[in-house]
This record gives structure tokens, sequence and C-alpha cells, in this order.
């Protein structure tokens, strides 16, 4: 088991132009998740609405290591995901708003989403369930025999759940090509990692499996894309697959509902003063005199634009035909005769 | 003394065998786990092992042999110190070694024995069992089913120290839905438990703490998640009773909301009555109004075997009378009929009382006077009460939230039919969740439930009025 922890930061020999590609994705994933809370404030958005604001670096740094053809999973908090693996915000947010222009025609919600084109495997509220399904993603194409990586993304809080570690055990005992990524926000709704394990390395648990990871600052892009490299060039190789727990931070609370009592506003304002992924790298690309203030003004307004442009089209497309109730129930369309 | 070394069972549907090839032949001296033979299942070529050591004295089935019956003797052990002679002594192949085991060759087919009436005969004319759930004049309060349910937990853990709850987030958070506010202040750590997001780890626990002699409450965040622990609930604390003979059970509660809350998608909106409603060695508690989310609560936990009660996020913050008592409980299978009427019996329990109760206020006000009859428990479930009801008015619609195949009102409906069928003078309608997964987008969701308007249509299709 050679299991290694990186500390040391990444060094900024990136060019200016993967800096502000870096930037750009965080950025819009920050203002379309902004967007999202004010629209389910206006009761636009229903139901169940997890924000990434604050774990942007995340999916930006391992799409960042992905090639076409790559996979990925994960969770109800899925927004970040989506829009880092270039699907469309217009039908992402339309899916939040329930409307036909929306991935799923308004029938998943902001939980459930999926997209064939972009190899994004959803969207899944249960926790923990997406884990076998990720492997079984990379079951797939190692069966097929392409060199195809899946990304398995899952929380803190479902790294206790049973069907990782059978799923930790049969990917390594097949070698599958997956990438585990415990996206370590420090928090399962309301519980912190220090009250829901006594082994709160989540990495170091795939030694028992034989699996290989090491932890990542998920609050520096750089570091996270670096650690994804090493990720899939070991999977891509055949090796098997890779532990990457990323420690990163929520900002907002679980849900739109949750009141978040269970932490102080000073430890998420430090974390947002002092740790803030975007920030990081809008520093970097004035003081390596990548960018100017106006070139970053001009990004921001792009992506303003984007946002604003995507909550039109959710607001303006229309609820699904009722129609629809009856569809998608079978793939052969034959619904069950019931009454 | 010679023992007969018999033809084994090595397949649990194995009747008879192959005797393939010995790996012994006689006078060869053998030690218990050496292989004697190789014998053909029905499935596979097994080896076969000596139990005891000796010599062996007679091979009674030559290899090669089909169709050698389970328990029948193949060959014969002799003890040290004993010589072939003793082989006489042993009864011979195919003689009355059969005769000795005759239970293994009896043939599988013959009839079985009825299986007794699991109760006397039942009563020709059911009578309703309704009956009011506290004496008139008692003082109520106004109180949430939320509160309701918290009051019932905690009057049930001052009373009973063998009680503690445990589920995600119920302690420090106090509840996901706030069922459990106060609590952990009250009873401390020990007694209100967070536990991990592992569903099906914890319901073991929670089983198993049952065996030990506690009783648990364990919560889910939603039924939804209980599915991750369908397995614990049903293989180890429904079955248990009755596979241990009856020497030990899980008493306890599993609880938390069930079925559609508003928008949040296919996963996390099921309505499983019908799942745990099928499962004998479960009782199903099913509660609408506070009284009885809080009386069914304390009999819950009170209840040696396990109970199911599937709540609602969307009845918790609705507002009921509660009566003012000191030991307030609400028996199991006793159903309540929140409205006399003599035109159509409506059936319905959990938040289908809602559409009920609002369709028959409705009907009322068109001149169809509606019974509304709210089960509470569908395991046990009152009969009598719905059977009485439904031969006075003679229809029946039934009301629920859940998929409409195999549904608990399809349950009812065929009762019904079966008992009640001389009196009906319409068939018995159910109005039921659509069979769809529940669609997110707010106009298919509300498409996707029951509504009022679908119980006011049946209605007027069984009155034909
Ligand atoms: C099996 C299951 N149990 C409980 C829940 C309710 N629930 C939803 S999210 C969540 C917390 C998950 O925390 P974590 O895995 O750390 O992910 P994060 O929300 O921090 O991204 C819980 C308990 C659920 N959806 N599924
Ligand atoms: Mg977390």
């Amino acid at each position: 088991m050679a299991a290694r922890k990186t500390t040391a930061k990444a060094k900024p020999n990136v060019s200016a132009e993967e800096l502000l590609g870096y930037y750009k994705d965080m950025l819009l994933i920050r203002r379309f998740e902004e967007k999202a809370g004010q629209l389910y404030g206006m009761g636009l958005i229903g139901g169940f609405c997890h924000l990434y604001i604050g774990q942007e670096a995340v999916v930006v740094g391992l799409e960042a290591a992905a090639k076409p053809g790559d996979k990925r999973i994960t969770s109800y908090r899925d927004h970040g995901h989506m829009l880092a693996c270039g699907m469309d915000p217009k039908g992402v947010m339309a899916e939040l708003t329930g409307r036909e222009g929306g991935y799923s025609k308004g029938k998943g919600g902001s939980m459930h989403m999926f997209s064939k084109e972009k190899d994004f495997y959803g969207g899944h509220g249960i926790v923990a369930a997406q884990v076998p399904l990720g492997a079984g993603l990379a079951f797939s194409d190692k069966y097929k025999g392409n060199d195809n990586v899946t990304f398995i993304y899952f929380g803190d809080g479902a790294a206790n759940q049973g069907q990782v570690y059978e799923t930790y055990n049969m990917a390594e005992i097949w070698d599958l090509p997956a990438i585990f990524v415990i996206e370590n926000n420090q928090y399962a709704m309301g519980t912190s990692t220090k009250r829901s394990t006594r082994s709160p390395s989540y990495w170091e648990r795939g030694a028992a499996y034989g699996i290989e990871g090491e932890e990542v600052d998920g609050m520096d892009v750089l570091a996270v894309k670096d650690a994804g490299d090493r990720a899939v060039a070991y999977c891509r190789a055949g090796k098997g697959p890779y532990i990457l727990e990323i420690k990163t931070y929520r900002y907002r609370g679980h849900s739109m509902s949750d009141p978040a009592k269970y932490r102080t506003r000073d430890e998420v304002q430090k974390m947002r003063e002092e740790r803030d992924a975007i920030e990081m790298i809008r520093q970097l690309l004035l003081t390596g005199d990548h960018a100017t203030e106006d070139d970053l003004k001009a990004v921001d307004k792009e992506v303003k634009d984007i946002v604003n442009e995507s909550a039109e089209f959710a607001k303006e497309s229309p609820e699904p035909a009722l129609e629809e109730l009856w569809t998608d129930i079978y793939a052969d369309e034959v619904p069950q005769e019931t009454a | 003394m010679a023992t007969e070394i018999l033809m084994p069972a090595l397949s649990p549907t194995m009747e008879e065998g192959t005797l393939a090839k010995w790996l012994v032949k006689e006078g060869d001296t053998v030690s218990s786990g050496d292989i004697l033979a190789e014998i053909e299942t029905d499935k596979a070529t097994m080896e076969f092992e000596a139990v005891d050591e000796g010599t062996i004295g007679k091979i009674l089935v030559a290899e090669g042999t089909e169709g050698v019956k389970v328990n029948s003797p193949i060959a014969v052990l002799l003890e040290e110190g004993e010589d072939a002679s003793a082989v006489e002594d042993a009864a011979p192949a195919g003689g009355g070694g059969d005769e000795a085991k005759p239970a293994a060759d009896e043939p599988r087919g013959k009839a079985p024995e009825k299986a007794p009436a699991r109760v006397a005969e039942e009563e020709p004319t059911p009578k309703s069992k309704a009956s009011p759930d506290w004496p008139e004049g008692t003082e109520m309060v106004t109180q949430t089913v939320r509160e309701a349910l918290r009051d019932a937990m905690s009057e049930e853990m001052r009373r009973d120290e063998s009680v503690f709850i445990m589920g995600e987030e119920v302690a420090e958070y106090n509840g996901a839905y706030k069922i459990t506010q106060g609590m952990l202040d009250e009873f401390g750590a020990r007694r209100v438990i967070d536990t991990p997001i592992t569903e099906h780890g914890f319901a073991g626990i929670g089983v198993g703490a049952a065996f030990g002699g506690l009783r648990p409450i364990v919560e889910f965040m939603t039924f939804n998640f209980a599915m991750q622990a369908i397995d614990q609930i049903i293989n180890s604390a429904a079955k248990t009773l009755y596979m241990s003979g009856g020497q030990m059970g899980a008493p306890m509660v599993f609880r938390g909301p069930n079925g559609a809350a508003a928008r949040v998608g296919a996963q996390h909106s099921q309505d499983y009555a019908a799942w745990y409603a099928s499962i004998p060695g479960l009782k199903v508690v099913m509660p609408y109004s506070a009284s009885d989310a809080k009386g069914l609560m304390k009999t819950a936990i009170r209840d040696p075997n396990p109970v199911i009660f599937l709540e609602n996020e969307i009845l918790y913050g609705k507002s009921f009378e509660v009566p003012k008592l000191d030991d307030f409980t609400v028996p199991f299978g006793k159903a309540r009929i929140w409205r006399e009427g003599s035109d159509v019996t409506i059936v319905s329990w959990g938040i289908g009382m809602t559409y009920a109760l609002e369709a028959a206020g409705k009907l009322a006000a068109d001149g169809i006077e509606a019974e509304v009859i709210d089960l509470r428990t569908l395991r046990p479930c009152d009969y009598e009460t719905v059977l009485a009801s439904v031969m006075k008015t003679n229809r029946c619609v039934l009301v629920e939230e859940g998929f409409p195949v195999a549904s608990f009102s399809d349950h009812m409906a065929s009762t019904i039919m079966q008992r009640a069928f001389d009196y009906l003078d319409a068939p018995v309608v159910t109005c039921t969740g659509k069979d769809v997964p529940m669609p997110y987008a707010a106009n298919l969701e509300k498409l996707a439930l029951v509504t009022t308007d679908e119980v006011v249509e049946a209605v007027r299709s069984v009155t034909y009025k």
C-alpha cells in the first residue's frame, strides 16, 4: 500500500489561459448556485435544493483531468458537476424549475438530472447509492476494453455507508477504472465528521482493501487538478481504482431549509475569507500578471450573462405537457394496465 | 458395534444420488475426514467424508449405482477389534435399513394436512369496533402532529428506562423534521443517539438491542431510506419471533415520515404502507390526527412486536385536538369513524384522510352523506368496522396515496368482496396515487397524487348521483 498524502502547494506553472479557464468555470458554478438560491426563495424551485457554493474547485479541477468518454456520477448536490462537465446551464436551471426545457423534462428536479451526451450519470438521492453505480460504469468500460475512467463523487457522510466498502472490495479485486472522489466538506447535514467517525482520514480506509489514494486540498483547484491527473493516469493504466479524499467546505446550509446551527458563522466566514478557491485563483491571475482587473470584470460579466440567460430560460420554459406523467416509465413505452 | 455408513444428503433438495466412485475398499482403515466416496447429487459431484474412524468392513452399494436413496446404508464400518464377522450383524443392503429410516423415503407428493383455520369462524355480521377514544368531557389541547409524537415518545421514555431513540440527526440537530425537539436535552446522549448515515447498520443494531431486552425507537429520516435497511426490518425484526418458536422477538418501533412531501422527486416520495402491511410479524400504524399519532405511538412503544410507524411530513404541522390525559393510548386494530353517513363508506388512513374528509364535505353540500372511516392501523386492521359500514351504505370508496398495483386498498376491496359481496350495490372503487414514479414538476406532481376531486368523482360513480 503506497498511499501518499499531498501537502505541497501546486506550483503555478500553469498557463494564463488555463488559470482563466478555472476561474471562469468556478465562477459560473458560484453565480449559478446563487441564482438558484434566489429562484428557490421566489418559489420557482421547490423541494430539496443543495447548493455547491464553496466546493467549486473540486469538480473544476477534476474535470480538467478528464477526457471525453470519461464518466461521472454523484449525489443530489449535483449542479456543479453538471456545469463543470459542460452541460448547458439553461437545461440545468430549467430542470430546477421543473420545466420542459430541463435535462429530465422537469421530471427529475434538482437531485435527479442526467446527460448521456456528457456522460453524466446523475444526480442520486439516496446517500451512497451512486458509489456502486459508479463502479458499475467503470466495470462497463473495463469490459468493453477502452481506457475511460469514472469519477464517483460522494460525501463524507456517504463514506460511512456499507455499500461503499462492498464496492471498494470489488473495484479492487476487479481492477476497475474507478476514481472514488470523497468530497469531504466536513459535514453530513448537521453531523460533523468528528461526530460520525473515529477514522476521519477517509482515503486511508482504502488501504484495508488495497486501494491507493491520497488527501487533496480541495480549496486549491491546481492541487485538485494535479491529484486528478495522478488518479487518472493510474486508472487508465489499468492498475485499478484510486481514492481522492478532497478536503472542501460548503458555505451554505445542507439544503435550503437548513438553519445550520451546528457550526458557527465565524467558522464559515474564516473559510470564505482565507481559503476561498475562486479568490485564490483570482489572486494568482492578478499577482502573476496573467490578467488585469478589467479582464476579470469581463469574465464576471460573461458569467453573469450566462446565468441570467439560464434563469430567464428556466422561467420561460413551459411546464411539461400533462402526458409526460405517463412517459418514460418503461423503455418500450408500454404502460402497465392498472384499472 | 459395526455401524452403517448411510447415503448422505448433500444438497437441500437431494432425495437420491449416484454412488459414482468408492475411494476406499474393504479392509481399509479410515479416520474422520477421510474421503470415502464421490457422490453425484442432483446438482454436483460431491466428496463424501468419513465421520467416524474404523475399518471398512463391507461395501454394500457398488460404485456406479444410480438412484441410491438418501439414508440407505452404503457400507459398514467396523470398530477397532471387530472383524468382518461383525458385518453379518449389520443390516444387509436394501434390507431393514430402509425401514429404519422411513421418513426419508416418504414421497413428497403426499397430500399435506390442511392448515388449521387461524381463528374461529368469522362472525356472520361484523360489528363496528369504533368507539370514542376518550371519555366525554375530557379537557382538550390543540397540538400539532409533530408535538404529539414528541410528547408520546418522551412520556414513554420517562416511563420506561429501556426505551431509547436513535437515528440520523435525532439528537443534536433535534431531528431533521424536528420530531425529537428537546429530547436530547431531557434524556441525554445515552438515550437520544445520533447515528452516522448507515441505515442498514443501525436498523440491525436496533433489532439486536431489542433482542437484548431494550425497546428501541429507530427513526428513519424518511422511510425512503429504510429501503437501505429493509432486510433487517423484514428478515430480522419481523421473522425472528416465529423462527425462534416464540423465544425472542424485536419489540421496537421503526418510525419516520412516509410518502410524498412536496416536490422532492421520485426517490423521496414513496408511500410504503402496502409493502410493510404485507409482512406477517410487523404491525403497521399510519395515523392521521395528532391524538392518534400520540395514542398510537405510545401503544407502539409498549407493543411487544416490531411496529412500523408511518408518519407524514405534510401532516407534521397540522393541528388537532388532543385529550389532556395522563396516560392516553389508542389501541391497535380499532378504526375511527370521523363522520357518519348512509350513502357511501369512504375508507382511508394517514394523509389519505385529508382527501376523504374534504371529499365528504363537498359531497354533503350536494346531499350525499358519506361515512368516513380512518383505519389508523393497517396491521392489525379493523375489518369489522369497515364491513359493518359497507353493509349499511352498500358502497365503498378507498383512498390512499400509494401506488395502485397491489395497494392496501386492493386488499381491503378484496376483503369486502369476499365478506360483503351480497351487500354491494356498486363495485368497490380505489383512489390511489398514479402508477408512475413521482415527478418533480409541480403540475405533474399534482396529477400523480390522489386528489379530492377524484374521490368525489369515485363516490358519484358508485352512488350513481
Ligand atoms: C440513504 C439515505 N439516508 C439519509 C438521507 C438523507 N440525507 C440526505 S443528504 C444527507 C447528508 C449527506 O452528507 P454527505 O454525504 O457528507 O454529503 P454532503 O451533503 O455534505 O454533500 C442525508 C443524511 C438520504 N438521502 N439517503
Ligand atoms: Mg459532507
